[in-house]
């Protein structure tokens, strides 16, 4: 699905040049379950949001499926992202002013969904995640697993084909932090492949594969051979 | 429109009670509230003392156990639900503590997403609206740009335009400066008097009183009561004896 190629990130600072990514090469099959650890400052979350295309300064090669992204404009980009990417964030990023199914239903208002098409995806969307009695609470009435929950179901309305999140569980207590593997595990049996960035090693159980970051260099990325991609398994 | 001489909003012996197993917590006690057009008013008070449940039914994002509340000279504790969120969406912008931009949209996007959410309007005015808002806080130059690529404080001002693009009537914002440095707190202060100059009703609740001195009025909060200055420092001194 993803080839990354020597790909590289570095920041100007006055006294020079910081690098953040040093030669990524990684590949990325369809139907994984990714999971990237690293100490704080390891380059987690900046290859993250280089994966996301969130971030256009970067060197080096990233192919999406066919699509050579490095030769791509930034508003291509966008389109590609917006197509095919969800992301949850440790934080939620819910709108406190937008009732949860308003919430659910805001990245459909950047793609040409009828009106009609909307209303029933974003009830078949509450229904798949069992939050329909909380459909016009507004997310200050919920419980933090409760709002990750919806932030999820935000991310995957539109069905993207990628997955990625953020330290999703790092706002949570274990039992909710559970759940919320739990769905990422039903996820990813359905088909979309994820990569998530986490501290935790629990949560890190529950990938195909996880990949260690230190100082920029991917230092070893080692498959959970009890896990294997669901494509696998398919085959 | 509000006529002169009356409040913009209207709030008499508004209570509100919370029932938790079986248990009553009586969140506000009798607050009576006006606030004119044009004000820039700062709740405080401890944590717990209700300033947040009020902000919330201020905000329509909540509902009052008892009393009354009228907003632009239009009763509304007993709306139903769509005709609150309609109200809520014309008249009301809000500014969080934790800003709540939305990572993956750019900062024209996140600004942009009210406008296109309920509101039937053509896509030149949506984007006259947006640049205008971004303008107003001094972000239009990073329209492109995702939240990840700006500071805290650059942050609040694009949730700052975003409040801003639905033309409110007032903008309430809920410790707007908890998660900044305080330099980035001073900016953004500096920022809502420059709007309240312009006109902008504004209602912030803050703990941090260097900040509630920004404001015209400063109201105090104490155990779901409006108290007086000086019967808040004896209550305070009263609970740490």
């Amino acid at each position: 699905m993803i080839r990354l190629c020597n790909l590289e990130r570095s920041y100007k600072t006055p006294a020079g040049q910081t690098w953040v990514l040093r030669r990524i090469n990684l590949e990325i099959r369809e139907g994984e379950f990714i999971t990237i650890m690293g100490p704080s400052g390891a380059g987690k979350s900046s290859l993250l949001n280089v994966l996301a295309l969130l971030d256009d300064n970067w060197q080096g090669e990233y192919w999406f499926r066919a699509q050579a992204v490095h030769e791509i404009k930034r508003k291509q980009r966008s389109e590609l992202a917006k197509r095919n990417i969800g992301m949850v964030f440790q934080s939620y990023h819910l709108l406190d002013d937008l009732t949860v199914s308003e919430n659910i239903d805001l990245p459909l208002s950047y793609k040409d969904v009828p009106h009609r098409e909307r209303q029933s995806l974003v009830a078949d969307t509450l229904d798949h995640f069992r939050i329909v009695a909380k459909k016009d609470l507004f997310p200050s009435q919920l419980s933090g697993g409760q709002q990750q929950l919806v932030g999820i179901a935000r991310a995957v309305i539109h069905k993207p084909a990628l997955l990625l999140a953020d330290e999703p569980t790092g706002n949570l207590h274990s039992s909710q932090a559970k759940e919320i593997m739990e769905l990422f595990r039903t996820l990813n049996q359905q088909g979309t492949t994820i990569v998530q960035v986490t501290h935790a090693e629990a949560n890190a159980a529950y990938g195909s594969r996880t990949i260690q970051l230190r100082d920029g260099w991917m230092v070893s990325d080692t498959s959970n051979p009890e896990l294997q991609p669901y494509e696998a398994v398919k085959q | 429109m509000t006529e002169a001489g009356q409040p913009l909003i209207q709030i008499e012996n508004l209570t509100k009670i919370f029932y938790t197993d079986e248990i009553e917590s009586h969140a506000l006690s009798g607050i009576h509230l006006s606030l004119n057009k044009g004000e820039y008013v700062a709740m405080s008070g401890p944590s717990g003392c209700g300033k947040s449940t009020l902000l919330s039914i201020i905000g329509l994002l909540d509902t009052p156990t008892g009393g009354r509340y009228s907003l632009n000279g239009k009763t509304v504790e007993n709306l139903d639900f769509t005709e609150r969120s309609r109200i809520r969406n014309q008249e009301i912008g809000f500014i969080f503590q934790s800003f709540n931009l939305i990572g993956d949209l750019t900062v024209y996007e996140n600004v942009e997403l009210p406008l296109t959410y309920r509101q039937k309007m053509p896509a030149a005015d949506r984007k006259a609206r947006v640049m205008e808002a971004l303008e107003r806080v001094g972000m239009a130059h990073r329209v492109r740009h995702y939240p990840s690529q700006l500071s805290g404080g650059q942050q609040q001002r694009v949730a700052v335009a975003r409040a801003l693009g639905g033309r409110p009537s007032i903008l309430l914002a809920d410790e707007p400066t908890g998660n900044l440095d305080s330099r980035n707190g001073e900016a953004v202060m500096e920022l809502l008097q420059n709007l309240h100059r312009e006109g902008a009703t504004i209602c912030m609740v803050t703990h941090d009183p260097r900040f509630a001195k920004h404001a015209q009025r400063e109201i105090h909060l104490f155990d779901g009561k409006v108290v007086r200055e000086e019967e808040l420092k004896k209550l305070m001194a009263d609970v740490h004896a």
